[in-house]
């Protein structure tokens, strides 16, 4: 028996698994898989299915993902994530995704930081449309017996005796009820989109709570401080809401206005891949060109001239979407954008058969440290969340004792963990975190961020722990007195050979230790292949 | 603006409801029910317009873009989502008012339990019994029908649908056709059967729920391509390119 935590993409992708292999599993969300954030990808996903003619390969999906990453990702990991993407997504079609398709077979397009088209999609709402497929096929499992949705529960804690995961404790969240569920434990849990509340383009359902008790029951965290900021946000009520890199990669254009013309500042300054840079350049450009004395205004993202087909085939989504918030019809008029938290690099710290520093426990998809390094690629995030839940689900199966499987006990429980944060007090933690955490960060900022964090009143044991996980990041971003991807340092402007390490991050005792770690070397068998 | 919520609330599902009426202030003129939800409840000193303080209102939400259809409730006597509804244009002398969706069975406050409407979905063998592909031909068909939230508005004006009888409703009408656009045929014969049973002959054909759906689904030209190839055995979607 086997617990997913998170019914996203990552926890779909396990559940399937398991069940194809006879391995039943409880699939515990909140909410329902509909409601998961994954449903609001909207560019795509990617694999070198090269049915371009561009002759691309899994190897160049490799480098561009290493690079685009900064290094900082485990190259073995990486090299089977883009070794296994063409497989991923085909089996993606073979659910049923309606895919845009071509003469060849399915269509790519171009997204941020990779020089050829990579990305498949459907429309500018994959998350949703794959989302659907995995739901309906999960069904299939649900009625087999195989699959067991607990669909308005949540984790409260592990179950951990001897350094082991023996199961879950959790709530439901309709009764209030609780109670222990035995067996190993996947977590596909999400982002950490909890910690900044209102300020990213996340769900108000990844309440980065799992995490934060994580963290405090000593789970192992890395890269805390990689936090990628989208360059083309627009804030709506209550939240950032994403204009996909698709507007770009379907040729829309950044500029800002410069002693009264148009200054294309990515074009200019990045000839070869102009607005399709990585995100982080991307986002740090924009947040320079903003600063400037000879510029005005905010910076623009210009799809005027974007042809009808375009519009009509691969973006009327969006459109729509863009006219509802905004009032204006991007198809004539350039739209203001700014930079916005959209993804968590850095999290539980997961090795390439996603296991994590606990036996017994697996983590897949946004919420664990795997394949990202400093800096995420568009369309790489969904890969790794289907791909990272069929393989921890792999690596779970062939552990998994089929003991417990009874229907648990609900019952009434007294636990200091069941009393929730209060919303003062996560908004003020996410006021300090973001005060630290910038686009631009120094450390100066930081150390101010950290003070005012420690000082931080809290009422609660989850609120407590919040605090630590938040005071991790910060203090993963003030140890890496250097810049890469997506932490730029003002101080420490340039990247150090010395710090293309991960930082670790453990909270143990009431103390959180941050240390580096030095990154496995690429295997040769491996590097051969590719 | 200025506008006073009257939220029809309930302790729990054993509970009776009640009316709670609360002002709301925003500058945003397009702040929605659920930024007014979110803000009431972060408000530690709440107090409703006759000053009495109250707990926090349960409601659920997750994307607040309309994407994932968890804040649907009952506006102005009209199934929404939360998230799209902006009170600036719902505002009837100065009021909003907010229920529960009633077609389920409730569980506190703003949120009911939808499992019946997913029990549904299972009933009915929504699936790819041997998996399957969707043709560039219908694509675009395919796409749409994907696009469900599950949200269960159109289910609420359905005049046709309860929890627990045979008929089903649009909710299950979308994805049924999703897979038809999928499914073999061995696949596809389950599939058209089980649309007979529990969207076609239950469906009064109102269309009351097309107007209703918040994702705009074109519901009609879903069921024109469903009822073609289930009802009168003709070819399912677009004509096959070559
Ligand atoms: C607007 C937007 C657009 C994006 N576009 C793209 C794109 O084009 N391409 C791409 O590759 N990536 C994109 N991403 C990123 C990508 O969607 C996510 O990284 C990915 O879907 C994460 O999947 P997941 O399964 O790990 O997590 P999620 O989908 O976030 O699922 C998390 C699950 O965990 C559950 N959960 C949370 N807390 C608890 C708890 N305490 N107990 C139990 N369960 C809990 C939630 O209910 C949910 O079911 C985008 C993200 C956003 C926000
Ligand atoms: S057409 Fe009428 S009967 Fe049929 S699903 Fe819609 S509302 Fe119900
Ligand atoms: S068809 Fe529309 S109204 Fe009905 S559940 Fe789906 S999204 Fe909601
Ligand atoms: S919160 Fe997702 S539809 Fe309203």
């Amino acid at each position: 028996m086997v617990n997913i935590i998170g019914a996203g993409l990552a926890g779909l992708s396990a559940a399937c698994e398991l069940a194809k292999r006879g391995i039943r599993c409880r699939l515990i969300s909140p909410q329902r898989s509909e409601r998961a954030q994954s449903v609001l990808a909207e560019g795509g996903i990617n694999a070198a299915l090269d049915t371009m003619n561009e002759h691309d390969s899994p190897a160049e999906h490799y480098e561009d993902t290493m690079r685009g990453g900064c290094y900082l990702a485990d190259p073995n990991a990486v090299a089977a994530l883009t070794e296994n993407a063409p497989a991923v997504v085909e089996r993606l079609f073979r659910l049923g995704v309606p895919f845009g398709l071509n003469e060849k077979g399915i269509q790519l397009r171009n997204f941020g930081g990779q020089k050829k088209k990579r990305t498949a999609y459907a429309k500018s709402s994959t998350g949703k449309i794959l989302m659907t497929a995995l739901i309906d096929e999960v069904r299939k499992y649900e009625h087999r017996g195989l699959v067991k949705r607990y669909p308005h529960h949540e984790l409260i804690r592990l179950m951990l005796a001897e350094g082991r995961c023996e199961g879950a404790f959790v709530r439901d969240c309709y009764s209030g009820l609780c109670a222990e569920l035995g067996g190993e434990v996947i977590l596909a849990c999400g982002g950490m989109n909890g910690m900044f509340p209102r300020m990213t383009t996340g769900t108000t359902q990844n309440t980065a709570d799992a995490a934060a008790e994580l963290f405090g029951q000593g789970i192992r965290f890395c890269d805390l401080e990689m936090l990628q900021y989208h360059p083309t946000t627009i804030g709506i009520s209550g939240k950032r809401c994403l204009i996909t890199e698709a507007a770009r990669g379907e040729g829309g254009r950044l500029w800002i206005s410069r002693g009264g013309s148009r200054w294309y500042f990515m074009e200019e300054k990045y000839p070869e891949l102009g607005n399709l840079m990585p995100r982080d350049v991307v986002a740090r450009e924009m947040f320079f060109v903003r600063g400037r004395e000879d510029t005005d205004g905010e910076v623009m993202l210009d799809m005027t001239e974007l042809t009808q087909e375009v519009w009509k085939k691969r973006l009327s989504d969006l459109r729509d979407e863009i006219i509802r918030y905004t009032g204006s019809d991007p198809e004539s008029e350039p739209i203001a954008v700014h930079e916005g938290i959209h993804y968590f690099m850095g999290g539980i710290d997961a090795d390439e058969r996603h296991r994590t520093s606990v036996d017994g426990l697996y983590a897949a998809g946004e919420c664990c440290c795997l394949y990202h390094g400093a800096n995420r690629l568009g369309g790489n995030s969904m890969l790794g969340a289907v791909y990272g839940g069929i393989t921890a689900a792999e690596t779970a199966a062939s552990r998994s004792k089929d003991t417990d499987g009874s229907e648990p006990q609900f019952s009434a429980a007294d636990d200091p963990l069941l009393t929730d944060a209060r919303t003062e007090f996560t908004e003020a933690l996410g006021e300090i975190l973001t005060g630290g955490l910038g686009i631009v960060r120094s450390g100066e900022a930081l150390e101010s961020a950290i003070e005012r964090a420690e000082r931080l009143n809290v009422c609660c044991p989850r609120e407590e722990n919040k605090r630590q996980l938040g005071l991790a990041m910060l203090r993963s971003a003030y140890e890496r007195r250097e810049s890469r991807g997506a932490h730029y340092r003002s101080d420490y402007p340039e990247s150090s050979e010395e710090y293309r390490r991960q930082t670790v991050a453990i909270h143990s005792g009431g103390r959180t230790e941050i240390s580096f770690r030095s990154l496995p070397e690429r295997r040769a068998s491996d590097a051969d292949k590719t | 603006m200025q506008i006073r919520l009257d939220i029809t609330r309930r302790e729990s599902a054993a509970e009776q409801s009640y009316l709670l009426s609360v002002m709301f202030e925003s500058d945003d003129p397009a702040a929605t029910v659920a930024s007014a939800l979110t803000e009431i409840n972060a408000d530690s000193g709440r107090r409703d317009i006759n000053g009495r303080p109250f707990t926090p209102v349960r409601w659920e939400c997750s994307c607040l873009q309309k994407k994932c259809g968890a804040c649907a409730m009952v506006i102005n006597g009209r199934p929404m989502l939360a998230c799209d509804a902006r009170l600036a244009e719902l505002s009837r002398r100065g009021a909003v008012t907010v229920e529960p969706l009633k077609k389920f069975p409730p569980v506190a406050d703003l949120i009911v339990d939808r499992s019946g409407m997913f029990e549904a979905l299972e009933s009915a063998g929504l699936w790819l019994e041997n998996g399957g592909t969707v043709g560039s031909e219908n694509t675009d068909l395919g796409f749409e029908a994907s696009r469900c939230l599950q949200c269960g508005c159109c289910l609420e004006v359905c005049p046709n649908f309860y929890v627990g009888g045979e008929f089903f409703g649009m909710a299950a009408a979308v994805p049924n056709t999703r897979l038809l656009a999928a499914a073999d045929d061995a696949a596809a014969g389950d599939l058209k059967a089980s649309y007979r049973k529990h969207v076609y002959n239950g469906c009064g054909k109102s269309l009351a729920c097309r107007s209703i759906c918040p994702a705009g689904i074109d519901a009609e030209r879903l069921l024109v391509s469903s009822n073609a190839a289930a009802v009168w055995k003709r070819r399912f979607g677009g004509r096959k390119k070559r």
